[in-house]
Order: C-alpha cells, then structure tokens, then sequence
C-alpha cells in the first residue's frame, strides 16, 4: 500500500451573501416600524385622494346628465349640427373626455409613486 | 341553399377558421401551467389592450346596443358610455394593485387578501355564477345570428360557437387566447366600421333624412322611461352597474394578471379606454340609420339591425359583402367574449374543483385546465337551448349589476381599507350577491311589468351596492380583532412601486 493520499480541503462560496445595501427608507417599511407606517399611510392617503378627485370629476360631468335633462326637459330638443344635444354628450364627446381624465390621471400617479421611490430612498441612515 | 345565405356562411366559416389558427399559432408557445391562466405574465400594454378590447366587446356590444338605440333611443346610449367609464373607474381604483397582488384570479386575491379558505369558496361560486350568467347571452347571440344570416336553427349558432371556443380555449389557455382575441378586436372594429362609410355615404346621396323627426320627442332625451322619478331612478341604477360592475367582471380580471407589472396595468387601461371610445361611436350610427331605413325592425327583432341594414339600405354585390363582413363582426364578438369568460371559469374551475385529489387520483394542471374547460362551456349550453327568447344586452346589464353588488365593493375596500375582516366580507357578499341575484331571478323570471317595483328590482344595483358596502364596513367593525395579521404587509405589496426594493 502506498502513502494516503493528502487531505484535501473541500470549501463552497461563502454561504452568507454580503448584506445588499438597501435605501434606510425601505428597511422601515419592511421592519413595519413607526416611521414605515407614516411611509404607507402617506403614499395611501395620496393615492386616493387623487382616485376620488378623478371620479368626482367624472361625477360631475357625466353624472349630472340625466339629472340636467330631468330639470330642462328643453334640453331635448337643443340641436347640435344635425344631431340632438343628448347624443352628441353621451355617443361622441364623452369618450374623449374619459380618455383624457384616465391620462391625466396615469401622469399624476406615476408622479407620485416616483416622489415616494425617491422620499424611501434618500431617508438618512437611521442609528441603528 | 339559396345566393343570399352565402356572406353569411363563409364568414362564419372564415372567422371560425381565422380563430382556430391563431390559436394553433399560440399553443406552440404555450408549455406551463402560468402560460394557460395568465399568459407568463409577459404581455405588453398595446396587445393587451386590444386583447382586453377584444374579449370586452361582446354580442351585447356589437349587436345588442345598436338595436336598444333604435328602439328606446338616447336612454339606451348609457350602456356604452358606462361600459366604458367603467374602465376609469377600474384604472383609479383598482388597476395597478389588482396586479401588484400577485394573485391568479379573484378567489386568489380574496384569499391571499384575507387569510381564509371561507372567502376564496364563496367568490369562486361567484365567479362561475356570474361567468355563466353571462356566457348565456353570448350562446343565445349566437343562436340568433346564425337563424337571421344563414336560416340555420337557432342551437346550430350556440353549438358553433362552444365547439369553436373549446377548441381554441383548450389546447393553448391564455397564451393562445390572447392573440386570438387581439386579432378579434381589430376584426369587429373593421366589421363595423367599413359598413358605416359606405351606409353614410348611402345616406348623404338620399338627401341626409333627419332620424329624430321619424322619432318621438323621448328618442332625443338621455333618461330611461318612462321619465320622471322612476325613470331617473332607472338611468343612476345602470350608471352605477356598468360604472362599478366592470371592476368585477372575472374575465375582464383575470386579463389584468397578464401585465409585466403595475405600471404596465394602468398603460393598458388607458389604451383599452381609447379602444372602446373609437368602437363605441359606430353603433349610434347604426340605430339612428335604422329610425330611417329599417323602421319594421323596431318593434321586435332589432338585434339583428347590425345584421340587415347593409342589405337593406344597399343591394348587389356590396351588400352581400358587407352583410358578410357584419356577420364575420358579430361572430368574432360571440367567441372572443365566450372563450375569455370560459377562461375565466376555467381558471376557477381547476383550482377549486377539477384539480383537486378525487379518490386516488388527482388531475395534473394542464389536465385539470383542459377538463374544467369542457365543464365550463357544456352547462351554460345546455341551459341556452331551452329559453332562446332572453334579450342579450339585458341578461348582460344584469350581470353587471351582480358583479357591482359583489366583487366591487370587496375589491375596494381591500385595497384601499386595513379593517376588513373575512366575516365582513363574506356577510357582504351574500347581501349583495343575494340580494341582487332575486332581482336578476325574478326579472328573468316574469315578463314586462312597469311601476317602481319592476324598476327596482329591474335594475337593483342602486340599492344592492351600498347595502353590500354597509355590510361590509359595519360588520368587519364589529369583527375588528380578526382583521388579518397580514393586512398592513398586504398594502404594501398592493400600493408601493415595483422601482422601491422591498420584501413583498
């Protein structure tokens, strides 16, 4: 028999990842501390007041519709061109008017969601 | 077989086989089981968009509200304009957090939103209930068109269309549907469109006649009749169904599981919002035409107004061409709308029933899919056979008014509200699901009446959705110590940009 072979010395990556350096701002909202909860519950509130100023706008217009036509009968017989002022709102201005809130409203979220990323990730380091 | 059938029968036949191949074209691509219910999530704004569109525009669309018009007039046009504000509503509310759940389909989302198998049992009844509820109208369209074009039997169109569906439906799931329905958009877009022009121009060289002076004064007014109260009642009741309802309706959601992200889901509902504004402006032509040209169909028969007036306002050859492309139109609508909402239930089907382990045996995914497909298409047949005289876009409205009464208030408040609790949830549900599921049931059920009885329970959501809401807020109240432990993580899942890195 001849000499053993040398002990070799089996070894695999490190198994622990380095820490990922992530925004102080973010850590907050994932540990659900005090200062994440005022994070969400801003970002919310925001959120929703924008939704509710967009349906009352939507309110508003189209929503008061049957009612004006229910006070002014009158209104029934205004003409527009060759078309009565009832289907000139409801099947032709209406559907502009729903895609511009929509886009409005796409620019307005999108703003706030990118001042919320930018608010969670300058936070100072907090003390841990 | 005589000449005038011919349009009609090579539409079908041409739409059909159109349907098939894109289909065939997509199952090539299609492996796993996230490719059959959501597509792998990998489908961009603009295909999605007219995908959504596609499967949107049903029988209800493209026949249906053409033929209200012109029998009841401006009242009828709320129809469109809120099956399209809905999608406003659906984009401020719910879109982007729908999607940053995470969840497969709408039991999904109730249980990972409240933690209890309870929810998710009940909302998968809901969904199949209303999935059927709805593709009933889509079978009956079918049966109707197919009796007006080519004189076959009316269960000849029903069957057509769920062959048709299954086998597009089954082999490829999502994936494949998604193209097929895309390219099913653009097609009942041109379908109508092309007609309009050559119908205008019909028009304009027979000295453009007034149609609201072939009309009563009623026919220029935008409120239900019989006016008044009641009929202001009527007119916000259907507002708030097709506003609120739209937000429900499970193959509508089911779509939106197919975005890449939050982001993405809101730039599809912006572009599905411009697809259904240019669609929607094509049926008012058609009903005002038919006060001048088809004026024998407004007493009876006038869903089938998109179907005769090429022919009747033009003859020959273009007619028939025309006529054929309508039809193609109103065929595509049938399929597009059967094999989303056959998806839908599909997709509840297999994880709630089909998938499940039965004795020894349990079904694998695809399997489980494929088998909840067939279920899903065979029972709102069999119940179509019997009653073929159901109006389309009034079964439709009805719908709508039980998913407003149901999924609505239980998607808005869980995004938007930490305190509801299971309990409130489920005692919601039934209010709103019962409560508007015996008005849709006695509609159904007896023939026109009028008085404010008939109107309320003719259209039931002005009531049955803020009864659901108060349930839900005042029992999840009293039920606050089981809000979910999770609830607050859930939010910001739901709420924050996919660009912030956090836990999800």
């Amino acid at each position: 028999m001849s000499d053993p072979l040398p002990r070799v010395r089996v070894t695999g990556p490190p198994r622990r990842r380095a820490d990922v350096v992530r925004p102080a701002g973010a850590r907050e909202i994932d540990a659900e501390s005090a200062l994440g909860e005022v994070f969400m519950r801003s970002l919310l509130r925001e959120q929703l007041v924008l939704a509710l100023r967009v349906l009352a706008a939507l309110v508003l217009t189209l929503g008061l519709l049957p009612l004006a036509f229910h006070l002014f009968p009158s209104l029934g017989d205004v003409r527009v061109g060759p078309l009565p002022l009832g289907w000139l709102l409801l099947g032709v201005l209406t559907y502009p008017w729903l895609v511009l809130l929509g886009w409005l409203y796409i620019r307005r979220v999108e703003d706030n969601e990118r001042d919320f990323a930018d608010l969670v990730s300058v936070l100072p380091e907090a003390p841990e | 077989m005589s000449t005038d059938i011919l349009p009609g029968v090579v539409a079908v036949v041409l739409v059909s086989l159109a349907t098939l191949a894109i289909g065939t074209f997509g199952l090539r691509i299609s492996r796993t089981t996230s490719d059959f219910l959501v597509a792998s999530r990998t489908v961009r704004p603009r295909l999605n968009a007219s995908a959504i569109g596609g499967e949107y525009l049903s029988a209800a669309s493209f026949l249906g509200v053409a033929g209200l018009l012109l029998t009841f007039g401006a009242e009828m046009l709320w129809y469109p304009v809120g099956w399209t504000a809905g999608y406003l509503v659906l984009l401020v509310l719910v879109a982007a957090p729908l999607r940053r759940s995470g969840a497969y389909t709408l039991p999904d989302f109730a249980e990972a939103r409240l933690g209890s198998a309870g929810v998710r049992r009940l909302c998968s009844v809901l969904v199949v209930a209303i999935g059927w509820l709805y593709l009933l109208p889509q079978f009956q369209g079918a049966g109707v068109t197919l009796r007006a074009t080519i004189d076959a039997p009316p269960w000849a169109g029903s069957l057509v269309v769920a062959l048709v569906v299954l086998a597009s439906v089954s082999p490829g799931g999502m994936r494949s549907i998604t193209f097929v329905q895309a390219f099913q958009y653009w097609l009942k877009l041109t379908a109508l469109l092309i007609p309009v022009f050559v119908l205008l121009a019909v028009w304009m060289s027979d000295g453009a006649a007034d149609p609201a002076a072939a009309s009563p004064p009623s026919w220029s007014i935008p409120i239900a009749s019989p006016g008044g109260g009641i009929g202001l009642y009527t007119t916000y009741s259907l507002i708030i169904a097709t506003f609120l309802g739209t937000m429900g309706l499970p193959h509508v959601v089911v779509r939106f599981y197919t975005n890449p992200d939050g982001r993405a889901a809101r730039r599809t509902t912006l572009a599905v919002l411009m697809l259904l504004g240019v669609f929607y402006v094509l049926p008012p032509v058609y009903g005002a035409l038919g006060r001048i040209y088809a004026p024998r169909l407004i007493e009876n028969g006038s869903d089938v107004l998109v179907l005769e007036l090429p022919s009747l306002m033009v003859g020959g050859v273009l007619g028939a061409v025309l006529t054929g492309l309508v039809t193609a139109g109103a065929f595509a609508a049938f399929l597009s709308t059967s094999s989303g909402l056959t998806i839908a239930v599909a997709g509840v089907l297999s994880q709630d029933v089909t998938g499940r382990r039965w004795g020894t045996r349990r079904l694998g995914g695809v399997a489980a899919f494929r088998v909840a497909a067939v279920i899903a298409v065979v029972v709102p047949l069999l119940m179509s056979l019997p009653a073929q005289d159901v109006a389309v876009a009034r079964t439709v409205g009805l719908a709508f008014a039980v998913t407003a009464s149901t999924f609505a208030p239980l998607l808005m408040l869980g995004i938007w509200w930490r305190g509801l609790t299971p309990t409130g949830a489920v005692a919601g549900l039934l209010v709103g699901g019962l409560g508007s599921g015996a008005a849709v049931a006695w509609t159904l059920g007896t023939s026109a009446s009028s008085g404010w009885a008939a109107a309320l329970l003719g259209q039931p959501a002005a009531w049955s959705v803020p009864a659901s809401f108060l349930t839900m807020v005042v029992i999840s109240r009293l039920t606050a110590a089981t809000v979910p432990a999770h609830a607050g993580r859930f939010m910001v899942r739901l709420h924050t940009p996919e660009a912030v890195d956090l836990q999800r």
